[in-house]
C-alpha cells in the first residue's frame, strides 16, 4: 500500500472531534481501519481506544476488516424492495458463495446492502466499484459481477 | 460559451451594493434570448447516461461550425425532477423539452432545432392518456401541476457556478437579512412566515430559532441536517446537488438570526456528488466574501465546515446528529434539556434539514408575507416529495401544501401503470405509514397527513399497487428499524424486533388473530417508550397497514395466502404454456435446475425444487411466469 498513514493523520487537528473524519478517510484509504491504524488516530485525536473502538463498530461505513477488491452494493430502499431488490441481492450472495453480505473467501468480493441511495426513480438500483446500475435484475447483475471475477 | 466575467477576478464584496453591482454585470453579460442547452445532470440522468449526451452535444455543436447564427451554450444542471423520462434536454429561450435523449441524437438536435429551429418529434414527450405530442416543460402535467418554490432554480443554473446562482438569485435574502435588518426581525420574519421544519415533525422554524436566540451573546451553532436516510426519499439530495447555495444562503441567515459565527452540514456520505457541490459553493462564497469575516460589511463573521455521515440512520434524529458531529457515537439523549439550550458541544444550537434551509433564503429574498400567503392555514408553503414506486411519473415534484393526494399520484404522477387507482401511498418513510385509495381526496399537509395515521416526513410518497403485500411492506420497515435502532432504549431494542418477528409469522402464514390484539399493546408500549423518535413511530407502519388493510393481514393468517403475491412461503410459481415458446432462457437462470422442458416447447417448473428466487420471472421475455 503506497498510502502514507501518517499524512492521513496529520490532515486534522489532533481533537476528538476529528475521529470520524480521520476514520473515513483510512477507511477510504485502505478499505479498513486495521488495529494499528486505530490507535495511531487514537494517539492523534486524544480518544480513548474503547471509544474509537465503538464509533467504529456503530457506523455502518467502517469496517474492522479488509474489504474485497470489488465492492457490489444494492439498494434495499422502500422503491427498490417493492421492485424486487431483496431477491436480487439474495441471488447475488448465492451465486458467489455469501449467505449474508459481506466479503467473500478469496477478497474478490464485498456485496453490502444498502438502505437507500437516494436514486428511486432508477429502481431496483445496485451500485458496482462506484457505477450506477438502474433498473438491475438478477441476471444483468450476476453477469455483471462474474466479469468483474474473471478479470 | 457564454460570455460571463470569470470569478477568479472578483474582489471579495465588501458591501450590499457591491453584491447588487456584481449581479447586474453578470445578469447584463448574458443576452436572455441566446440559445441555450440545458442537460440535466442529476443523480437519475448521469446514471442513464446524460454525461455522454453532454459530449455529443458539445461534440456536434464543434461539428456545425460556423453554419451556427448564434453561438449556443451547453449548461449542465441539477435534477429536473423527471427522473423516469431521463436524460432530459431543454432548449431555451423556448423552452423545448427533449426526454430520454441519447448521444446518437446529438446532431439532429444541433442541425434540427439549434439550426431551424424546428423540434425534433421523436424527442418529445407524449401525453400517456391523449397521446398528444407536447414539446414545452410548460405543457407537461407533470410540470404544470407544480409550484416550485425550492426547486426554482434547480434545472436552471449550473450548480458548480456561483455566478449562475447570483444571477438567479442567490445571496439576496441573506445579504437583505443582514444589511437591513436586526437579528430579531430576521427571527419574527421566519416565525411570521409560518415556516414549518421540512425534516418531518413540522416544529415551527421562527420559534426554534427563538429559543436559541434568546440565550444572548455565547457561542451558539447552527447545523443542516442532511443525512437523508429515509428509504425512498431523495428531495433533500436534489436540493444540495442542484442549488447547494439556497443552503448555504439559508444557513447565514440562521446564524445571524440566533448568533451563531459556526454552521455544520451534516451529508450523507452515499451522496457524493451533494458534498462536492456544497463544497464548490462553499469555497466560492468565500472568495466572494460572503462567508468568513464581516460578510458584506455588516460585521457579521459566518463559516460553515461539511461532516460526512458515517452510515446510521438513527443519526438523522438531531440530538444523535450532534454526537456524530462531536466525533462520537450517533446515540440520542433525551430531551429536555432541548438542542435550542444545550446542543452542540453543549452549547445553545438549532438544526434544521435542507428543505427547511432552501425555503428560509426564499422568505428572507420574497419576505415573509409572500410565504404566508402560500400553501394551508396551518401548513405554510410547499412541499417536496419523492414520488416513486408504482407511478408513470417518477420524480421530484414540488406542490403548495394542502394539495389533494390524488392530485398528486393521477394528474401529476400520470397514474398507476396498467391501473386506475393505487392501492396505497406510503408517506413519512419508515416513521410514516399506507394511506389508501379511500384517502385519496385527503389535503396533503402536516396535521391531516397525522390523523390519517402516516405523517409528512421528509417526503418520501412511494406508490403501490395490487402487486404489493401490505404485510411485507411493515415487515420491510421493521426490518429496516430494528437494523438501524442505536439500541440505547430498550422499547426501542427490544420491542421493534417482536414486532417484526410477529409479521415474519404472519408472512409465513402463522399466526392467529390474538396475535394482532398483542400487536396494538405492545406497539403503544414502544411508542409510549422510546427515547427517540425513531423508536416512537416505529409502529407506525405496522399500525396503519393494519387499519387499513386488516383484510390482508387475515389472508395471510386465516387463509394462508398472500393476496399480492409477494410472501416467498405462500406463494408458488408456475409457466404459462400459452405465452411460453420454450426459449430456455428460465432454464438456464435457474439455480435449482426446477424448469424442466425441451427448446421450442411448454417447460414446466418443478415446485418441490424451487427456492422462490424468481430469476425465471427476470430473465423471461415473455411474460410467461406466473406467481399464485
Amino acid at each position: 500500500m503506497d498510502i502514507d498513514i501518517d499524512e492521513i493523520i496529520e490532515r486534522y487537528p489532533g481533537k476528538p472531534e476529528y475521529l470520524i473524519f480521520l476514520m473515513q478517510d483510512i477507511q477510504a484509504a485502505f478499505n479498513y481501519i486495521s488495529p494499528e491504524a486505530l490507535t495511531l488516530v487514537c494517539d492523534h485525536t486524544g480518544v480513548p481506544e474503547s471509544q474509537a473502538y465503538a464509533v467504529a463498530t456503530f457506523y455502518g461505513s467502517f469496517s474492522l476488516e479488509p474489504k474485497g477488491e470489488n465492492m457490489v452494493q444494492v439498494c434495499l430502499g422502500t422503491a427498490c424492495h417493492l421492485k424486487g431488490s431483496g431477491l436480487i441481492a439474495e441471488n447475488l450472495m448465492r451465486s458467489i458463495g455469501l449467505e449474508e453480505p459481506g466479503t467473500t473467501e478469496d477478497l474478490k468480493f464485498t456485496v453490502e446492502t444498502v438502505n437507500c441511495l437516494g436514486a428511486c426513480a432508477l429502481a431496483p438500483v445496485a451500485v458496482v466499484n462506484g457505477d450506477y446500475q438502474p433498473k438491475v435484475t438478477s441476471p444483468k447483475l450476476m453477469k455483471k459481477v462474474s466479469k468483474l471475477g474473471s478479470e | 460559451m457564454q460570455a460571463t466575467a470569470k470569478k477568479t477576478g472578483q474582489a471579495k464584496l465588501g458591501s450590499l451594493e457591491e453584491l447588487e453591482q456584481l449581479r447586474g454585470e453578470l445578469t447584463a453579460a448574458v443576452d436572455p434570448d441566446q440559445t441555450l442547452i440545458v442537460v440535466c445532470h442529476g443523480t437519475g440522468c448521469v446514471a442513464n447516461g446524460s454525461p455522454g449526451v453532454t459530449e455529443a452535444l458539445k461534440k456536434a455543436l464543434a461539428d456545425a461550425g460556423e453554419d451556427i447564427k448564434v453561438v449556443p451554450g451547453i449548461k449542465t444542471t441539477g435534477c429536473h425532477g423527471f427522473c423516469s423520462r431521463g436524460p432530459l434536454v431543454i432548449i431555451k429561450p423556448a423552452g423545448i423539452f427533449y426526454q430520454q435523449v441519447k448521444p446518437a441524437d446529438a446532431e439532429d438536435i444541433v442541425a434540427q432545432t439549434i439550426q431551424k429551429g424546428e423540434t425534433v418529434e421523436r424527442l418529445l414527450y407524449k401525453h400517456p392518456q391523449t397521446g398528444d405530442t407536447l414539446s414545452t416543460t410548460e405543457e407537461i402535467p407533470f410540470y404544470a401541476g407544480q409550484q416550485r418554490v425550492v426547486l426554482q432554480n434547480i434545472g436552471q443554473i449550473d450548480p458548480t457556478d456561483i455566478e449562475d446562482a447570483l444571477r438567479a438569485g442567490a445571496y439576496a435574502g441573506a445579504a437583505k437579512a443582514l444589511t437591513a435588518m436586526q437579528p430579531s426581525e430576521v427571527v419574527e420574519a421566519v416565525t411570521k412566515s409560518g415556516l414549518r421544519g421540512r425534516g418531518g415533525a413540522g416544529f415551527p422554524t421562527g420559534v426554534k430559532w427563538g429559543l436559541a436566540a434568546k440565550h444572548g451573546d455565547v457561542e451558539k451553532y447552527v447545523l443542516c441536517n442532511a443525512d437523508e436516510g429515509d428509504p425512498g426519499a431523495f428531495m433533500d439530495r436534489s436540493v444540495m446537488e442542484g442549488d447547494p447555495h439556497a443552503v448555504v444562503e439559508g444557513m447565514i441567515i440562521g446564524g445571524y438570526a440566533i448568533g451563531a459565527n459556526e454552521g455544520y452540514v451534516y451529508v450523507r456520505a452515499e451522496y457524493p456528488l451533494a458534498i462536492k457541490h456544497l463544497e464548490m459553493a462553499l469555497a466560492d462564497a468565500r472568495a466572494l466574501g460572503l462567508l468568513g469575516e464581516n460578510i458584506l460589511g455588516s460585521g457579521f463573521n459566518f463559516d460553515i465546515r461539511i461532516n460526512r455521515g458515517a452510515g446510521a440512520f438513527v443519526c438523522g434524529e438531531e440530538t444523535a446528529l450532534m454526537r456524530s458531529v462531536e466525533g462520537k457515537v450517533g446515540e440520542p439523549v433525551p430531551r429536555p434539556p432541548y438542542p435550542s439550550d444545550k446542543g452542540l458541544f453543549g452549547k445553545p444550537s438549532v438544526l434544521n434539514n435542507v428543505e427547511t434551509w432552501a425555503n428560509v433564503s426564499r422568505i428572507l429574498e420574497r419576505g415573509w408575507e409572500w410565504f404566508a400567503g402560500l400553501g394551508t392555514e396551518k401548513s405554510k408553503g410547499t412541499k417536496v416529495f419523492a414520488l416513486v414506486g408504482k407511478v408513470n411519473n417518477v420524480g421530484l415534484v414540488e406542490v403548495p401544501m394542502g394539495i389533494k393526494l390524488r392530485n398528486i399520484v393521477m394528474d401529476i404522477g400520470g397514474g398507476v401503470p396498467g391501473s386506475d387507482h393505487f392501492k396505497a401511498v406510503q408517506t413519512g418513510g419508515p416513521s410514516g405509514g399506507c394511506l389508501p385509495w379511500e384517502d385519496a381526496d385527503l389535503p396533503v399537509d402536516f396535521d391531516s397527513l397525522i390523523a390519517a395515521g402516516s405523517m409528512m416526513g421528509s417526503g418520501g410518497m412511494i406508490v403501490m399497487d395490487d402487486r404489493d403485500c401490505m404485510v411485507d411492506v411493515a415487515k420491510y420497515f421493521l426490518g429496516f428499524l430494528e437494523e438501524e435502532s442505536c439500541g440505547k432504549c430498550f422499547p426501542c431494542r427490544l420491542g421493534v424486533p417482536r414486532l417484526r418477528e410477529t409479521l415474519v409469522r404472519f408472512s409465513k402464514g402463522e399466526g392467529t388473530a390474538e396475535d394482532i390484539d398483542d400487536l396494538y399493546s405492545l406497539a403503544e408500549a414502544i411508542k409510549m417508550g422510546s427515547l427517540c423518535a425513531l423508536g416512537g413511530t416505529a409502529p407506525n407502519a405496522v399500525l396503519s397497514t393494519l387499519r387499513y388493510f386488516r383484510d390482508e393481514y387475515e389472508a395471510h393468517i386465516l387463509e394462508h395466502r398472500c393476496p399480492a403475491g409477494v410472501c416467498k412461503d405462500l406463494i408458488t410459481y408456475s409457466i404459462d404454456p400459452e405465452a411460453c415458446t420454450g426459449c430456455h432462457a428460465c432454464f438456464r437462470a435457474c439455480p435449482q435446475n426446477a424448469v424442466s422442458g425441451e427448446k421450442k416447447k411448454p417447460h414446466t417448473i418443478d415446485e418441490s425444487l424451487c427456492i422462490r428466487c424468481g430469476m425465471c420471472m427476470e430473465s423471461c421475455k415473455f411474460g410467461a411466469i406466473q406467481v399464485v
